[in-house]
């Protein structure tokens, strides 16, 4: 009976039955089945019979048949974890100081990872309800005019490019289309309501997953002058009343049929809405307006395509690019580059202009991903640092497991658990701290609170606890190497002799590191403050004190400005179309007969005769509009910039007067030219640029307030009543100038919130830690203090003989952080930042000084109070 | 111990073991049952049934000597306990039982 060498049962699985079956049945079933086998074999084919011997080898795995772990290995691990816990618990409840101060400051640290954690999963979760999402992509455009590269990526593209891409590219399954902008106010019977939207096309349906509760998907946005509600929007113009099929009025205009009702969006969306019209209807508007389809009319559309599954990117960007050489020359000295965001990347993606709705970012993510890290860190050297430390007390304990029998790798366990441990104490503590904290963190900036919930969700709760244990394990893992190195025959024989305890380089390094941080952040943060200041009171060149701009909203201006005028702190009225100064621009071509092939965008406002007094700008020649009754526009006023960009009279003001201008396509007289100003954002690096003010008083959108009064806002709801009374629909949106100012640097001021509270952590860690390392040098030399004491050191020598290595760290500590500072403000934060105000050094050390006084004030209470013990009581207790 | 009733298949498996002597191995027991009863026996649950009778005290087993067959793996032959023969005289009295009780006409008529 010899058996061929290819008639055995497949040979894994004879492994995989001998690896789980238990010994002593495994020879008996093995022999079992390896009968069955040879049977089959006969009976049934080789390949059969292997099939039924793998599948009974699978069969057998019950439980009667399965080995039992190596039950005493098993059994000492579990005993051992318990005493783990239990000496650890016992380190923890004997040293309430060092314990509460690791797990106060991990507690600390660990609520801004949290928040941290929380702000992530919340992005990550964006746009995930959309069925396709990850098939869907965005085309994004760069612009560039005369080969000058802005830089900037815009979300948008062109409805020409969109147009193109849905009919002629093969490979998008659909192209979703959504335009700026629909918004308005929106009359049914007789309500009248203000809502926003897109116009969109039909496929919007087909590429995201918004949900249609009532309505045909396919036809909803076919027609023209169709409406799709959200339901939200819905209630508030029919209440429970059906919808579908009702006609609502468009701002007073055109009709529109409700075609569709839309479930409420979820948060987690990118794109945010209260209605859609249907594209084609803007078609019928914009019908005579050429720009609509220009090639260069890149800034008021979102593309969309949902692409299919392995769609060959490098094709399609090919064809992009194919599409923009055909469409470039249509447009002059202009080059459009077209490319693809995947959905998933457009809230953590890069920074592009024009986002449909508020975005997070990558740079802010990473920015405070980054502070967060560093906090974190610093909360782990404190634990590192102080385990250390404690080491002394400690080195005994673990000579003797060493001595009974533990090996390395158990004393690594010992200490990584207890550290796990402490973080999990923390945990609590932190998440506490994380639901105290969540209010203030979302207030930080109007836009956080739109984009992030941070509701609490049993996966969050999972990331969070997993956190924890990363945490204990990354800062425990130092003291337990350290401790597993210990040479059981070295601290058991003598332990002050040994050569540990010499070597504090590392502490010392991690103290350093730790007040630096502090130090940076702190006076970051002034110099953030400092730069905040500033430029809230920036001379921008002209007065905008006590000005309240009121937004028209469409409402006629004259009536309102007479009824406001008869308000007797009511000190003079002007009307604009824009605000100057926070972050609007509004543009157009300009030319000079002297280079009439140079055309060049200038910034413009259109005005009224008060608006150069009332806001005190400054002409240097000629004199102001002057009111006039008929709307043709004739005459303009330009600043020192346009002289300079056109080279107008020799840049000469009084010379330019009256000389002639082409703005927008109209010929205009310079009637004045006025002193330079800060048009745009006072941070922004051509802020001061060409300006032309238009004059109009037909045009305008918002009236500018002056008011002088003793209780701005008693007049301010003056002001209000006299508001309603004209308008019932639309809240009074007012802002007084300043305000407004304030508001465009909003995204500084949270800047500074942040720095603010992350340096406020900083340094309360870093304190925590230092009084840890104090109490701990200054009770192990409380032998040496008092004999010193005895021989008649004064208090004054003993404080400077304890305390003096300590301040030699901290200004150690304070010469590498205030340079690493300074340069960093001055290589990588001002070059972005034009017309920033100058470091202030002395404010610097202001702050360096606060971190250092709580330092003193926590080295000498601890000193002062080892330095007055009574000596007679430490020695006698030898 | 667990309880000493048996069940149908229990019962079987024991009564087989008694029926081969000195050859009651799974292998065998299993052909045998399939021969007698008819239904198709798997492996894996005669298996599973010898463990318990064994865990149970009702059957006993010992390692016959190797062989060339079977891989070279020894057989696992099991035999009927004291215990064991005691549970099957009990089944099999508890049937007579019931059978002595019935009255002839009333299995009659189905």
């Amino acid at each position: 009976m010899k058996d061929d060498l290819n008639i055995t049962p497949p040979r894994w699985a004879t492994h995989l039955l001998s690896w789980y079956c238990k010994p002593e049945l495994l020879e008996d079933l093995e022999g079992d089945l390896n009968e069955y086998f040879q049977r089959n074999v006969k009976a049934r084919g080789l390949r059969k019979a292997k099939l039924i011997y793998v599948i009974d080898v699978l069969k057998f795995f019950r439980l009667y048949t399965i080995r039992k772990p190596e039950f005493v290995n098993l059994l000492i691990n579990w005993i051992m974890l318990s005493s783990y816990i239990k000496t650890s618990g016992r380190t923890i409840v004997r040293n309430p100081l060092f314990s509460m101060i690791n797990i106060v400051g991990l507690a600390i640290s660990m609520s801004v990872g949290l928040l941290m954690i929380g702000v992530l999963s919340d992005t990550l979760s964006y746009d995930k309800f959309h069925e396709h999402h990850s098939r869907i992509y965005r085309v994004t455009s760069h612009y560039e005019y005369l080969n000058e590269k802005d830089g900037n990526f815009m979300a948008t593209s062109s409805l020409r490019a969109a147009r193109e891409i849905k009919e002629t590219f093969s490979i998008p399954e659909e192209v979703a289309i959504l335009n700026r902008e629909f918004s308005g106010d929106i009359k049914a019977g007789e309500k009248i309501i203000p809502l926003s939207g897109f116009w969109a096309n039909p496929a919007l349906f087909k590429v995201f997953s918004f949900e249609l509760l009532k309505g045909n998907p396919a036809t909803a946005l076919k027609d023209p002058f169709s409406i799709v509600l959200t339901e939200k929007s819905a209630k508030k113009l029919f209440g429970t009343e059906e919808a579908i099929g009702k006609a609502i009025v468009f701002n007073n205009d055109k009709q529109y049929t409700v075609t569709g009702i839309i479930k409420d969006l979820p948060t987690f969306s990118h794109i945010q809405f209260d209605i859609l019209g249907s594209l084609s209807t803007k078609e019928i508007i914009a019908k005579d307006d050429k720009s609509e389809l220009a090639w260069d009319n890149i800034w008021n559309t979102w593309v969309y395509l949902l692409l299919p599954k392995d769609a060959n990117l490098a094709l399609l960007k090919a064809n992009f690019d194919e599409l923009s050489k055909r469409e470039d020359p249509t447009v002059k000295h202009t080059h459009i580059e077209l490319a693809l965001q995947p959905l998933d990347k457009i809230m953590i993606g890069d920074d592009l202009g024009n986002q449909i709705g508020p975005v997070m970012g990558k740079s802010s993510l990473w920015i405070f991903g980054a502070l967060t890290f560093v906090v974190i860190l610093s909360a782990g050297f404190n634990y590192t640092n102080l385990s250390i430390a404690r080491s002394l007390k400690r080195t005994r304990e673990v000579g003797i497991r060493k001595v009974i029998g533990a090996l390395k790798r158990d004393v690594l366990g010992q200490f990584v658990v207890e550290a796990v441990m402490i973080s999990l104490c923390a945990l609590t503590l932190a998440f506490i701290l994380f639901l105290l904290l969540k209010p203030y963190f979302l207030s930080i900036e109007p836009s956080v609170q739109k984009l992030l919930v941070l509701d609490l969700s049993p996966s969050l709760l999972l990331y969070f606890i997993g956190f924890a244990i990363i945490v204990g394990i990354t800062a425990g893992f130092f003291p337990a190497l350290f401790f597993s190195r210990i040479n059981a025959v070295q601290v058991l024989k003598n332990v002050a002799n040994s050569t540990f305890f010499r070597k504090l380089t590392m502490r010392k390094v991690l103290i350093v590191l730790q007040y630096c941080i502090s130090i940076i952040f702190i006076t970051s943060t002034i110099i953030a403050y400092k730069q905040y200041r500033h430029f809230v009171a920036f001379d921008l060149g002209f007065k905008t004190e006590n000005i309240l701009n009121i937004y028209l909203q469409g409402n006629k201006a004259d009536i309102l400005r007479k009824e406001l005028s008869e308000l007797p702190e009511v000190k003079g009225i002007s009307q604009s179309v824009m605000v100057t100064s926070v972050g609007n621009y509004w543009g157009t071509q300009m030319k000079y007969h002297a280079n009439p092939i140079d055309s060049a965008g200038v910034y413009y406002n259109i005005v009224d005769e008060n608006y150069i007094p009332l806001h005190e700008h400054k002409l240097l020649a000629g004199r102001n509009f002057t009111a006039k009754a008929d709307s043709s526009e004739s005459e303009v006023i330009v600043n020192q910039q346009v002289l300079k960009r056109f080279n107008i009279a020799n840049q000469d003001p009084a010379k330019a007067i009256d000389e002639i201008i082409n703005v927008d396509r109209k010929d205009l007289r310079i009637v004045g030219v006025m002193k330079d100003f800060h048009y745009g954002r006072a941070n922004g690096r051509n802020s001061r640029t060409e300006v032309v003010l238009r004059y109009s008083r037909k045009d305008a959108r918002l009236l500018n307030v002056k008011i002088q009064s003793t209780d701005l806002l008693a007049t301010y709801s003056k002001i209000e009543s006299i508001w309603k009374k004209y308008d019932a629909v639309h809240p009074m949106e007012a802002k007084f100038y300043n305000a407004q100012i304030e508001e465009a640097f909003a995204g500084l001021k949270g800047a500074v919130k942040i720095a603010g509270f992350l340096a406020f952590l900083a340094i309360c860690i870093a304190s925590l830690g230092l009084l840890g390392m104090v109490v701990f040098s200054t009770e192990t030399r409380l032998k040496e203090i008092s004999i010193r004491k005895v021989l008649g050191a004064s208090e004054g020598t003993l404080l400077y003989l304890l305390g003096k290595g300590f301040f030699l760290l901290l200004a150690i500590a304070t010469c590498i952080s205030i340079p690493v500072t300074i340069l960093f403000f001055e290589k990588v934060a001002f070059p972005e930042l034009a017309n920033h105000a100058p470091l202030s050094i002395p404010e610097m050390f202001l702050g360096v000084l606060g971190v250092l006084l709580v330092a003193l004030i926590m080295i000498g209470s601890q000193t002062l109070k080892v330095a007055r013990t009574n000596p007679a009581q430490v020695l006698k207790s030898e | 111990m667990k309880g000493t009733n048996l069940g149908e298949f229990e019962e079987l498996v024991l009564l087989t073991i008694a029926t081969l002597v000195s050859d009651a191995y799974s292998v065998a027991i299993c052909d045998d049952l399939e021969k007698r009863t008819g239904r198709s026996v798997k492996l894996g649950v005669v298996h599973s049934v010898l463990n318990r009778l064994e865990e149970k005290g009702l059957a006993k087993s010992k390692l016959g000597e190797a062989t060339s067959a079977r891989g070279g793996k020894r057989k696992r032959y099991y035999a009927v306990t004291n215990a064991g023969k005691a549970a099957l005289l009990k089944a099999k009295d508890l049937r007579d039982q019931y059978w002595s009780v019935i009255p002839e006409f009333a299995l009659k008529s189905i």
